[in-house]
């Protein structure tokens, strides 16, 4: 067995419990030591983050092409090897009693809202969607998709809400921009001054938004 | 009002999705809505929910007031139209609805790829840890407080809730348990220890001080909490499980 920067990321990949993100990955060359053969570790001490990125994604090439069960993929900020969706219906037997159930449509449009506006208070969130969020809210909370973040400056001080890192993990996203029109959506309608201007906007947006329809299913 | 509706009655998130049902079954434009149309429908729809005991949630209620309002003031000529002190000169009634149509319809969007990409997820596995489980013994063995304490540490908080009521402008206000419960769990979220009265210093008034002390008492039940006190009558600190 070689040990070498590769095999040595693979290993660690292989049993970790989370997504691990190339700092994560760094500390562990920086700190981890061996007492029968010390120079080992020490040669691995100051591997730069750079590297470790250009490690991972050779990685990911790999597996890909070798055509391996697992695939190497980066989600909330981190990498994670997880297997390919063509195993899913045995490994779905295998695991899937554990699974928490499908979120409803008014928890995903509730989630969409926090995830783009955040932190943002329950009142806003009502105020998009044009109906209460109070249950959608509780039932996020308690699946730990969402959580406070803090509470707002204006009167009554709400509570604001904002999307978890087991959100991301939830919908495999590597980040927040991850999401279709992240950065439109964060818009906020009230930086807009004067109405030509949203109008403007929201014309510029349709296009885009045609654009993007006519384009055949992406993601 | 005769309808020939093939009785498929999509479930409606809200007014928004019923108005935005209505612009694509009608095939309008949604910068243009013809609002005597759509208001139509909606009224339509309204009645036909009723009819079929569906719930009509207050939500689309408001929202046909507000159709009827900008179909209203459409009707006035342009000279006459209130000058809303909000509104701006000769702005289009209809823009803040068409402003929070088109808005909702994006994060509808938004919603449906997260859908997809949950769908996606569920085929996917890796490595979970174990359910870590509840570490409950921290070290210091403080006294378990009983319920009279409890009551008792309430009281104090609730007299000196009173004395804080006498002047002041009246704010309507409503605590319902379960803010309460996210609020403590807000501010235990960092220091994983609070003092009792820490609690409730923010209060402003007797309701809110009886809903949070209802809330932790929850917290206690769902031993999310506990509470402890160093010695008889001592402060009684709560402590995150």
């Amino acid at each position: 067995m070689t040990l070498e920067l590769k095999t040595i990321m693979e290993a660690v990949l292989f049993a970790a419990e989370r997504p691990l993100s190339p700092k994560d990955i760094r500390t562990l060359f920086a700190e981890a030591t061996d007492e029968q053969n010390p120079a080992l570790p020490e040669s691995f001490r100051h591997v730069r983050e750079a590297q470790l990125v250009a490690v991972l994604e050779e990685l990911k090439v790999e597996y890909d092409t070798q055509q391996r069960s697992f695939q190497l993929v980066e989600i909330a900020g981190g990498w994670r090897v997880v297997s390919r969706p063509e195993f899913a219906p045995w490994l779905k037997r295998l695991l899937d009693e554990a699974r928490p159930h499908r979120l409803s449509q008014p928890s995903l449009e509730t989630l969409a809202i926090i995830a783009l506006r955040q932190p943002i208070s329950r009142a806003d969130i009502a105020g998009i969607r044009g109906v209460e969020v109070d249950g959608v809210i509780r039932t996020l909370l308690e699946r730990d998709l969402i959580t406070i973040t803090g509470k707002s400056d204006t009167p009554g001080r709400p509570m604001l809400y904002g999307t978890t890192q087991k959100f991301l993990e939830h919908f495999g996203l590597s980040n927040l921009d991850a999401m279709p029109k992240a950065a439109e959506l964060r818009l906020q309608a009230a930086a807009l001054k004067t109405a030509e201007e949203k109008v403007e906007v929201q014309k510029e947006l349709i296009i885009h938004e045609e654009a993007t329809q006519t384009n055949p299913q992406q993601s | 009002m005769e309808s020939d509706y093939k009785v498929k009655l999509e479930v409606f998130e809200g007014p928004l999705d019923l108005l935005l049902y209505l612009i694509k079954k009608e095939e309008v434009d949604i910068y243009d809505i013809p609002i005597e149309r759509i208001t139509n429908q909606y009224m339509e729809y309204l009645s036909l929910m009723k009819l079929l005991n569906l719930e009509v949630a207050g939500e689309f209620l408001v929202m046909a007031a507000t159709l009827m309002y900008i179909k209203s003031r459409m009707l006035l000529p342009a000279d006459q139209q209130v000058t809303d002190s909000e509104a701006e000169e000769g702005e289009d009634p209809r823009w803040e609805l068409i402003r929070q149509l088109v808005e909702y319809k994006k994060f509808k969007d938004a919603a449906l790829h997260l859908g997809r990409r949950e769908e996606e997820q569920s085929n996917i596995f890796y490595r979970q840890s174990p359910d870590p489980g509840v570490d409950v013994d921290a070290d210091v063995p403080l006294a378990e407080v009983g319920i009279f304490d409890l009551i008792n540490a309430f009281n104090q908080v609730l007299k000196r809730a009173s004395d804080r009521e006498d002047f002041r402008e009246i704010i309507e206000e409503q605590f319902t348990v379960s803010d309460k419960i996210e609020e403590i769990l807000y501010t235990t979220r960092e220091r994983l220890q609070v003092v009792f009265s820490e609690l409730f210093a923010q209060a402003s008034s007797r309701a809110e001080v009886v809903v949070t002390f209802l809330a932790l008492l929850e917290l206690i039940r769902l031993k999310r909490m506990r509470v402890q006190q160093q010695q008889a009558f001592g402060e009684i600190q709560i402590v995150r499980v």
